[in-house]
Parts: C-alpha cells; sequence; structure tokens
C-alpha cells in the first residue's frame, strides 16, 4: 500500500504527469456534460464519426508537416460536426448512414495517407497511438495544456448558460422553436462544442474511444436517476471520478491510459445498472 | 382583427403542395377543429401555424397584438420523450424559455406560472415525479401546462387524445373546454374525432379534396349537402354552393373577404 502511493508520489513530482491528470478531468467532465444530449437524441455515434475525422485530419496534418495539430484538426472537426447534425434534420441521407460515411471514409483516408507519406519510421506505432491515445496525454506541452484548459473551460461555462435552452430543445424541439427559442442556433452551439470536445479527448483516449468518454456517463447516470439535472450532475461525477481512477490506475499498473478510464467507466456502467434495478424493485 | 388570418395559405414539403388555397380566421375564443383524412395536411398545417414549416403560397398574419411565438403547442407524443429523464416541474418551466430571450436562467416569476399551472390542471403533486413513468393522461396534461406556461392566447392541439383511454380522453376535453370557454383561450385543435370535435368546436375547418371552413352548424349542412350530392338527391344548386365555399356567397366566404380588405 505506501509502495502505491510511493510510486504515485514520485510520479505526481513531474509536472507533466500533473498536467496530464488535470487535462483529463477537464475533458472527462466536457465530454460527459454534452453526452447526455447527445445519447437522448440519438446522436451517440456521433463522437465516434468525429472522432474518425478528426484522426483523418491529424494524419493531413503530419503529412503536411504541421508541428500543432489543433490548428487543422479543429476547424476540420467543428465543419463536420455542424454538416453532420445538420443532417439529423432534412436531407436524402440519414444521420445514421452520414456519419458512418463520414467516420469510415476519414479513417481510411487518414491510414492511407499516413502510410503513403509516412513521416516517422514506425508508422503503425503512430497510428496506434493515434487511435488509443497510449502516450500523447503525457507529452502534452504546458502551451496545450493551457489551450485544452481554456477550451474546456468555456464548455463548461457555455453549457451552464445554456443549460436550460439545451433541456428544451432536446426534449422537444419542434416546441421550443414554436414559442420562440432559436434551435438552429443552439443545434449550431451543440455542434461546435462536440466538435472542440472531440478534438481535446484525442489527447486523452485516441480517437477511437472518445464515444466511451460520451456516452457511458451519461447512460450510466440515466439507469439510476430520473430528472434531467440528477442526470447531468451525477454524470458529470461519476466521469471525472472513473477518468481519475482510470489515470492513477494505469500511473501505477503502466496499463495504457485510455482503454483503462474506458474500463472504468464501463464498471461504473455495470454497477449503476445494478443499482438501478435494484433501487427500480423496491 | 382577427387573432390568425390565413388568406391563399398553400401547404406541404419540398415544393409539393398537399393542400392550397386555404381561406379562415380565427378569433379570440375560437374553438376550431381541423378535421380531415389521413395525408391531408392536418399536421403540415399545424406546422406551418407554428413557424415550424414556410407556406408554400398565401400568407398567415397575426393580430390583435398576438405574436408568431405566442402560440402554445401540444405536440403527438414522440419517440424520444419516452425514455427521457426529465422531472415534471423541468418540463413545464420549459414552457416559460421561449420568452425569456437572452436570459439564460428562470426566475420567480416563472416559478410561480409553473406553480399556478400545476394547480390547475390537479398536477401539483407529480411535480417532482419522473415524466415517461406517468400515465398517458398525465403526461398530456403536463404538456398542456407546459403551452400553457408558454402562453395563455392561443393554444394548438395535435390529436390530444391518440392513445388515451376513454376516460382520460373526456377529462382532457373538458379541461380543454374549460380554458377555452372560462380564461378565453383560443383553442385550434386536429382532431381525428369528428364526434368531439362537432361537441366542443365553434368552428371547423375540413381539409383534403374538400375545404371548408365555417362555424359548426355550417358545417354540419355542408356535409349534409355533401352526402345528399354523394347520394345523387337533393337540390343541386345548395350542394355546390357548400362544396365551394371560397366563391360561394355563404357566410364563411364573407368573412374571409372582410379579412382581405
Amino acid at each position: 500500500m505506501s509502495d502505491m502511493f510511493t510510486t504515485l508520489a514520485y510520479y505526481f513530482s513531474f509536472p507533466f504527469v500533473r498536467y496530464a491528470v488535470i487535462v483529463g478531468l477537464l475533458i472527462a467532465l466536457c465530454a460527459s456534460l454534452l453526452g447526455i444530449t447527445l445519447v437522448l437524441r440519438r446522436f451517440s455515434f456521433i463522437g465516434d464519426g468525429l472522432s474518425h475525422v478528426a484522426f483523418g485530419a491529424i494524419a493531413v496534418g503530419a503529412v503536411m508537416g504541421l508541428s500543432n495539430n489543433m490548428i487543422l484538426t479543429l476547424p476540420v472537426t467543428i465543419i463536420c460536426a455542424v454538416l453532420l447534425l445538420r443532417t439529423g434534420q432534412n436531407t436524402k441521407i440519414k444521420g445514421d448512414a452520414a456519419i458512418a460515411m463520414l467516420s469510415v471514409g476519414a479513417l481510411a483516408i487518414g491510414y492511407l495517407l499516413m502510410n503513403v507519406f509516412s513521416t516517422g519510421p514506425n508508422v503503425s506505432g503512430d497510428v496506434c497511438s493515434t487511435l488509443f491515445g497510449s502516450t500523447s496525454i503525457l507529452t502534452l506541452t504546458s502551451s496545450e495544456v493551457w489551450l485544452c484548459f481554456i477550451l474546456s473551460l468555456i464548455v463548461v461555462v457555455c453549457f451552464v448558460l445554456f443549460y436550460n435552452k439545451l433541456f428544451a430543445i432536446t426534449f422537444d424541439e419542434d416546441f421550443a422553436k414554436a414559442t420562440g427559442t432559436n434551435a438552429s442556433l443552439f443545434n449550431l452551439i451543440i455542434a461546435v462544442l462536440i466538435a472542440v470536445i472531440i478534438v481535446l479527448a484525442m489527447n486523452l483516449v485516441g480517437s477511437l474511444l472518445i464515444s466511451a468518454l460520451v456516452i457511458f456517463p451519461a447512460l450510466s447516470a440515466m439507469r439510476i436517476y430520473k430528472s434531467f439535472r440528477a442526470v447531468t450532475i451525477f454524470s458529470a461525477v461519476i466521469s471525472v471520478i472513473c477518468a481519475f481512477l482510470g489515470i492513477i490506475i494505469s500511473i501505477l499498473a503502466g496499463t495504457p491510459v485510455g482503454p483503462t478510464i474506458v474500463a472504468a467507466d464501463i464498471a461504473a456502467f455495470l454497477a449503476c445498472s445494478a443499482i438501478g434495478r435494484i433501487a427500480g424493485k423496491y | 382583427m382577427a387573432l390568425i388570418t390565413c388568406s391563399k395559405l398553400s401547404i406541404g414539403y419540398e415544393r409539393e403542395i398537399i393542400c392550397s388555397d386555404l381561406n379562415f380566421t380565427v378569433e379570440q375564443g375560437d374553438y376550431l377543429c381541423i378535421v380531415g383524412e389521413n395525408g391531408s395536411g392536418k399536421t403540415t398545417l399545424m406546422r406551418t401555424l407554428l413557424n415550424l414549416r414556410k407556406p408554400m403560397a398565401g400568407e398567415i398574419i397575426t393580430g390583435d397584438g398576438l405574436k408568431p411565438n405566442e402560440i402554445g403547442y401540444l405536440p403527438q407524443q414522440s419517440q424520444v420523450q419516452k425514455d427521457f429523464p426529465a422531472s415534471v416541474e423541468e418540463i413545464v418551466l420549459s414552457g416559460c424559455l421561449g420568452r425569456k430571450g437572452r436570459k439564460p436562467f428562470y426566475s420567480a416569476v416563472d416559478r410561480k406560472t409553473v406553480d399556478r399551472n400545476l394547480e390547475r390542471l390537479g398536477i401539483s403533486a407529480l411535480r417532482k415525479k419522473c415524466f415517461r413513468e406517468l400515465s398517458g393522461g398525465q403526461q398530456q396534461r403536463v404538456l398542456l401546462a407546459r403551452a400553457l406556461s408558454a402562453t395563455e392566447k392561443v393554444l394548438l392541439l395535435d390529436e390530444p387524445v391518440t392513445g388515451l383511454d376513454t376516460e382520460a380522453a373526456l377529462s382532457m376535453y373538458s379541461l380543454i373546454e374549460k380554458f377555452n370557454k372560462e380564461n378565453g383561450l383560443t383553442v385550434i385543435m386536429i382532431s381525428h374525432d369528428l364526434e368531439a370535435s362537432l361537441k366542443y368546436a365553434t368552428h371547423i375547418l375540413n381539409i383534403g379534396e374538400k375545404i371548408f371552413f365555417g362555424t359548426k352548424d355550417e358545417y354540419l349542412a355542408w356535409t349534409r349537402g355533401e352526402s345528399a350530392e354523394e347520394a345523387g338527391v337533393g337540390a343541386e344548386a345548395p350542394a355546390e354552393d357548400a362544396g365551394t365555399p371560397a366563391e360561394a356567397g355563404a357566410e364563411p366566404p364573407a368573412e374571409a373577404e372582410v379579412q382581405h380588405e
């Protein structure tokens, strides 16, 4: 036991580890907040689709030799998010098909580009770390940490300010529109926020696992709580706890960060399902 | 001036017109039922009235100080709502949102409005309950409370009793009637239930192949004329008159003409 704390204390003496934890928790918080809206509007897969787009953008950035990927990734992902959320309303290709199309397309093109114009000696290693986020969170520079910090702060502030509108639009978009809420504006804001979160979360769990951060906390909370407010608060709390546990365990056990966090989220979901079922019976 | 005036209105979507040349007016305190076969465009008409869809032609004029967003709405239940984690209070509060503009949070006035509407609909006890665990009738009451929180002027209802048992449907109808009679709430209702429409409505709008707008009595006279025409008996002239009320000299078109001026 004391060994564990010594190891932890040793790791936490490095600033980059502390950065990683702070950024990780912030990302987990942001992802869980928007997750509820996405799950309830049947957009669970949008995170997945967008993260693959972000992967494609990173590949393009790597080929172009950009040192800071965020410059390219963020705008590309935002544009795709806006387009995807718009397709949900009235287009020829239905929302889920559009997401699937974009998602696999970007993944394939991204890998193709990385392979053909490989810049490093270890292509599959690079690809793997982009997909599963194995170490990238520990290599963040302090400017990236600040950027993450500011972006997540913006997401949280937006969420709090627009909480009531978000609820109204998620619950009944037609009613909200008919009574004078500018639903298209808020759909746009939601799309942009999601894109920001996805790009941030790429650092933490890699592009394949982002959906887990977005949907698991919301689903877990929905097993137990039955009001929107309670679900929101609980999913934020559970997401932060899982991210923290995941990071600590990954440090102690030497496991990859992303999958460990997701494993913690899965465990929390199972626990919540059990609690919900038992509570439902009595 | 009437609350809502539709003149030469055509509705539809994706360039396809479902129903054209609708002329009707809704006055303060009216109880208008919109009837017609499936696919005749009732729901599209409602969505057009709610500004969710642009008219294909013609226009909707709101008068008497009615703002376009002061039309409350009771939708048909959608699939999403069935597993939605939301308390009754949260849903009814969301009715107040439209008039808050840029203000992000609810005020004490909004909460009072909610209290009052929960009270009026007899669902104060359900305030903290989860919406999806309520019975169909209770859910409709919650949505009605939300619509009343949004506006007390005009209420649009899209088949409000679909899926309710007879008793719940009756109590829903009598609630709506009460708000119409006692509070002067203008009601526009889409209904399959012709019997109830004829019982409660003051005006009827029939859309589809044949368009008719008029008071309930005029509607009854018109349907008698229609069936007489179909059966091949009865005088031809009155049936024709009633069949094309937009051109005929009966009372409703006269009303419509006044609106054009």
